[in-house]
């Protein structure tokens, strides 16, 4: 192995944690092979160049997120993070098995709720989670689909072991830097492609827009798909851009829609155009202000009526925040066992309920050994981690336990696995997690082999939230077989409008005041 | 296409031929400011600024003063800063339309605009760099978008800034106390060698205004460039092809064109300020015009009633 690496097993084996690249004596995991061949043959000079273009190239092509009201690259690690065919696999049939007991669980939880009639799971539970939306309480979507897209976060404990940490099934954001990621490594690290098969990642958007117009309401043939973001000031609107880019529809906002009649239209130059399919990037609550927040500007007002006329289909469906909730979560192996009679393929992360009085009182009593976390907080927030907390956080954490033991839920400081990160002039160990991203078109759970890896830059920190100075690396899964890369994915078979224009004489013309104009 | 996004593109069209004029007229105008007397230099600064449609913003205003806000000033729509600076928002905004090379052009550019030099030396380059970067978005533009609805948006917004620049740039001849050789007129228009091969060497100042204004071949003078916008008006509204004009803005375009494209060249030279005033008037009419028929959206809360 080249100098690069040499401290590096001192530093891994201290963490205490399952490193991905190297076994136990600096060597290199079979997976990781060619990874370290080209690696060696780099002197650190060259590594470092290459992974200062990667960030350059990041920048000129606006590959950023908004951190604060600042666009910024988001880091992207030259070493890439490599899982081997057969824990694929599992990976793979765990997290489609999770996106399938979960789009019971939630059309159960709109209808007759017989998961809480069974004694699965407390009907309180579910009312009061703060994403269970009675505005959407009694009908089935259009399509038929709730969980289209969604994001399940899987970590690997000390022992090597595969668990899920959490459920993304509302607004689950990071696809596009997979695939920037892999653009970018392509040219950053090419000596490291050249022998191995690794599976591809760019048919993401077709398998995406395929299941979109899949589920489009009932009677239209060839539905317009749009994505309605909140606007440029979103952290994620690279996101949004590239998606509808790359799905060649329109990127719209809320200004941008019109609902008549139970059905959703878009402005256009030509007039109105009927949209059939609305993938969201907005949070619920700011997407009608008819139902929820009225003072939102993002939405469009009667979104939630249309889409229970069936005007409209929504992905994902309102409501599905009941699902991400992190007490909800805890059932979750149950909610497997109950809807598919199968016993769960990846196993949670063990939790403590709070509101159970044994639980809750473990907890209190050993807060400065375990991660609590708020059960309906995302990007990291709210959580506080024992072993990092001062003594008067984690009396004032008591206290907020104490007073909402509903609000949240405690879990053992698990050491995520790491991979060697570049960090100055060395490569040192960084924690790591994994959130694969699934497509469900109603008939089939299709995963995007890879996901993001997403990586806590600061030595020994387990966040790994971009908000809180993560950053990212290319996932690379290998093909067991040279088959499996070729995946034949259906094109969607979409006719091609004509465009007419046919422009109204005279309609109410209102001035408008462009910031634009001199 | 979705009205904003059409409204984006217009404005990049725009953003970006502005950048362009107000960098050939700030290059050519530097090289005369600096030969002028101190006092008379300030005066000819806040002259340009004016023709350029800002105001100083304080009494103190003088060369450095010029620089900031014709060129870096990124806060304001006249600079070159500032237009490149709003180009690269709206293709931001219209980022899934726009073709990827046309964005990252922009985006590059934007980042490019804070690593030069601020003074007069450093304003040349800042100058040509633009040159060179607004030819290379025009370029890519051209060539990796589809000449459909979007590239007519962009390419109308274009036109329009260029006869209105073009007109801004005859303005400063007469503007401008300490007058301005035709010379350098042409030279800011970037029409000197082609005056020169369309007119020989025989020329005056008649002659060099008729080809800013009334040339039909060359692609900056003031007719060629509101035949181009109304070459897009009439393909982005093929309803209107066969009798009169239902369309405010091709009739507002068409009418200037005609106007100089009839008028007596006789009395150009002493109707200049008039005529470049009415080139200004009806591209910002135009612009308002389009505003109203494409991307003016309905009253928002007209729907609301209905839905709840």
């Amino acid at each position: 192995m080249s100098d690069l690496f040499q401290e590096y097993s001192t530093a891994a084996g201290r963490t205490g944690a399952y490193d991905e690249m190297f076994a136990p004596g600096l060597l290199a995991r079979d997976s990781y092979g060619q990874v370290a061949d080209a690696l060696r043959k780099l002197s650190l000079a060259d590594v470092s160049a290459r992974a200062d273009s990667m960030a350059r190239t990041f920048l000129d092509r606006g590959v950023t997120f908004d951190f604060a009201g600042e666009e910024r690259p988001f880091p992207l690690d030259i070493v890439p993070r490599v899982i081997p065919a057969a824990e694929w696999d599992v990976l793979e049939r765990g997290v489609a098995q999770r996106v399938c007991a979960l789009e019971a669980f939630l059309n159960d939880v709109y209808d007759k709720m017989t998961v809480v009639s069974d004694g699965v799971i407390p009907r309180q539970l579910v009312t009061t989670s703060a994403h269970f939306h009675r505005q959407v309480h009694g009908f089935e979507p259009a399509g038929g689909v709730r969980v289209h897209i969604s994001g399940i976060d899987v970590v690997r404990d000390a022992a090597g072991t595969f668990r899920v940490l959490e459920d993304n099934v509302r607004v689950p954001s990071g696809v596009s830097y997979v695939l920037e990621n892999r653009r970018a490594m392509a040219k950053g690290l090419p000596e490291a492609f050249g022998q191995q098969l690794i599976r591809p990642v760019e048919e993401y958007p077709r398998r995406l827009l395929s299941a979109l117009r899949k589920t489009a309401p009932a009677g239209v043939d060839d539905p317009t798909v749009v994505v309605l973001t909140p606007g440029v000031f979103n952290s994620a609107y690279f996101e949004h851009t590239l998606l509808a880019g790359l799905m060649g529809v329109e990127l719209v906002e809320g200004r941008d829609l019109i609902c008549r009649g139970n059905r959703v239209y878009m402005r256009t130059t030509a007039g109105e155009q009927r949209v059939d399919v609305i993938y969201k990037r907005i949070d619920d609550d700011f997407l009608d202000p008819l139902q929820f927040r009225a003072d939102s500007m993002l939405g469009c007002p009667g979104l939630v009526n249309a889409a229970r006329a069936g005007g409209v289909t929504i992905a994902n469906a309102v409501g599905n925040g009941v699902a991400d909730d992190k007490l909800v979560y805890s059932y979750v192996p149950d909610l497997i066992r109950y809807y598919l009679s199968e016993e769960p393929i990846i196993a949670n992360v063990d939790t403590f309920r709070l509101e159970e009085k044994e639980a809750r009182e473990y907890t209190l009593d050993n807060l400065a050994e375990l991660v609590v976390k708020p059960v309906d907080g995302s990007g990291g927030k709210g959580l506080v981690i024992g072993p990092d907390a001062s003594k008067d956080e984690l009396d004032a954490l008591r206290q907020r336990i104490i007073g909402d033991p509903r609000g949240w839920i405690a879990q053992p400081v698990l050491q995520l696995s790491t991979v060697p990160t570049l960090s100055g002039d060395k490569f040192g160990p960084r924690h790591v997690d994994l959130r694969p991203f699934a497509v469900n078109d109603g008939d089939n759970v299709w995963v995007l082999p890879g996901g993001l890896t997403r990586v806590a830059l600061k030595e020994g920190s387990l966040i790994v939230n971009s908000s809180q100075g993560g950053g990212s690396k290319d996932t690379w899964v290998l093909a067991d077989s040279p088959q499996m890369p070729v995946e034949t994915v259906p094109r969607p078979s979409i006719s091609v409008r004509e465009r007419v224009s046919v422009w109204p004489v005279e309609s109410n013309w209102r001035d408008r005041q462009s910031e634009q104009q001199q | 296409m979705l009205s904003r996004i059409a409204e984006s593109l217009f404005w990049i069209g725009r953003y970006v031929e502005r950048a362009d004029g107000t960098a050939r007229i700030l290059d050519v105008h530097l090289e005369r400011l600096n030969h002028l007397p101190m006092e008379e230099r300030r005066s000819v600064a806040k002259e340009l600024l004016a023709v350029m449609g800002a105001r100083p913003q304080s009494e103190d205003f003088g060369l450095p003063e010029l620089l900031h806000a014709l060129a870096y000033d990124k806060t304001s729509a006249t600079s070159i800063a500032g237009s490149l600076g709003a180009a690269r928002e709206n293709a931001r905004r219209a980022r899934e339309t726009v073709s990827s090379g046309l964005w990252e052009s922009l985006n590059t550019t934007y980042y490019g605009l804070s690593q030069h030099r601020k003074d007069v030396v450093g304003t040349y380059r800042f100058c040509n760099w633009t040159l060179e970067r607004t030819a290379m978005v025009s370029g890519l533009a051209d060539t990796t978008v589809s000449h459909d609805e979007s590239w007519l948006f962009l390419v109308l917004g274009r036109s329009l800034e260029r006869a209105d620049m073009t007109a801004r740039m005859l303005s400063t001849r007469d503007v401008l106390s300490a007058g301005m050789s035709w010379v350098n007129m042409l030279r800011c228009a970037g029409a000197y060698e082609s005056f020169l091969r369309t007119r020989r060497a025989a020329f005056g100042d008649q002659h060099a205004a008729e080809f800013l204004l009334l040339d039909r071949l060359f692609p900056r003078s003031i007719v060629y460039a509101l035949r181009d916008a109304d070459e897009c008006l009439a393909k982005l509204d093929p309803s209107a092809q066969r009798v009169g004009f239902i369309n405010d803005a091709r009739r507002i375009v068409g009418q200037a064109r005609t106007f100089l494209e009839f008028h007596r060249t006789d009395d150009l030279m002493s109707e200049l300020p008039e005529h470049m005033e009415r080139v200004q008037k009806a591209v910002s009419q135009a612009s308002d015009a389009i505003s109203r028929k494409y991307f003016n959206q309905a009253d928002e809360l007209a729907w609301v009633g209905e839905v709840s």
